[in-house]
């Protein structure tokens, strides 16, 4: 009797972990990205660092928000902007919920990116972005979390950086869900934001 | 002596013809104040074989030819020797590809100005012509950067 029953338990179990698992199925996995699915990533978790404005803010403070992150550098005169650019463009998009879509830019130049150059320089594009001011102590570490490569290159007497391109974008709960590469067009951005933010719902 | 001054006649009338680019629609990415550089964008058109060496302007302290590549989705910008231009092709200068980098700005580049560029091409033959262009400031953060100008076309001549 006593076997019988851990059978039947056995069997209820492995019933309702069937369904369990195909109830998971239509909640996550028809969920298709446009973008590359990096959900569950181990990388780019958080982080916690000074904005334009002196305040210390981390994933946290946008929570509800879809965010998109974008490491670059002010005196770059063509990636930054067209990224930049993009994410405006994204934003318009969205129309009214285009308000739950947050743009942070991180530099990886902090030598030259002062608060006052940056949030000059965001503002330009859309007063809501914000810009996030590593230490130079603490630059390799953000870029190390987030996976992230960047380098200063001489080129007259000045130098330039090469970076990652890639925009990662968060659900509202604060998860990293997507790789955005940078040669992705608007629309199919728009698409893969208006999806994280339908799933919040 | 006489033939070859009347050919050295003909070869510098005939010169412009033979080393000419058309400049379309050039046109700088605008900056915020204490930026420090920018890039200037244009498509060049050669009708016989030339090559953009260097650049000038007097908005910046240094002018350089730059490439910008991807690769893996991280970012290289490099200074190149020149940008060739194979005869009646038109190069673009765009965001992704090629870009004249004003560096060591002298001012802020405000949208709706205009920038004098001086740009130094060089024949086949390796002689150097230059030619003087206005490329108009772009507001930064203006809504599809360089496509929404009308149509400008300047042409170089032989100095």
């Amino acid at each position: 009797m006593l076997s019988m029953l851990q059978t039947l338990n056995g069997r209820f179990l492995l019933v309702l972990a069937l369904v369990s698992a195909s109830l998971i199925g239509c909640g996550e996995q028809n969920v298709r990205f446009n973008a590359t699915d990096i959900t569950g990533a181990n990388y780019g978790q958080d982080f916690e660092l000074v904005d334009s404005h002196g305040q210390l803010r981390t994933l946290e403070d946008f929570r509800g928000e879809v965010v998109m992150i974008y490491f670059g550098f002010i005196q770059c005169p063509d990636v930054c902007p067209t990224a930049l650019m993009r994410a405006v463009e994204v934003k318009d998009a969205l129309g009214p919920s285009g308000d739950k879509f947050r743009v942070v830019y991180i530099t990886v130049d902090p030598e030259r990116d002062t608060p006052e150059i940056v949030s000059a320089y965001l503002a330009a594009f859309d007063p809501g972005f914000v810009g996030l001011h590593p230490t130079m102590e603490e630059l390799p570490e953000v870029a190390k979390s987030f996976r992230v490569f960047y380098r200063k290159v001489p080129t007259g007497d000045s130098y330039t950086m090469d970076h990652t391109a890639t925009s990662f974008v968060y659900d509202t709960q604060g998860r990293l869900r997507l790789a955005v590469s940078h040669s992705m067009e608007v629309a199919p951005i728009v698409e893969d934001v208006r999806t994280l933010l339908q799933a919040a719902r | 002596m006489k033939k070859s001054l009347l050919g050295s006649i003909l070869a510098l009338a005939m010169a412009p013809l033979f080393a000419q680019v058309t400049v379309e629609d050039p046109w700088v990415r605008g900056t915020v104040p204490q930026q420090q550089a920018t890039g200037a964008f244009m498509m060049l058109t050669a009708e016989t074989d030339a090559r953009l060496v260097a650049a000038e302007s007097p908005v910046a302290g240094v002018v350089e030819i730059h490439e910008m590549a991807m690769e893996n989705d991280v970012m290289k910008m490099r200074e190149i020797p020149a940008l060739d231009l194979p005869a009646g092709q038109t190069m673009e200068l765009k965001p992704g590809g090629y870009h004249v980098m004003l560096m060591q700005l002298k001012e802020q580049m405000v949208g709706g100005t205009v920038v004098p560029i001086t740009l130094i091409f060089e024949d086949s033959a390796g002689e150097r012509f230059t030619q003087e262009i206005e490329a108009r400031v772009t507001a930064l953060g203006a809504a599809r950067e360089g496509a929404d100008k009308p149509m400008q076309h300047q042409h170089g001549h032989r100095h």
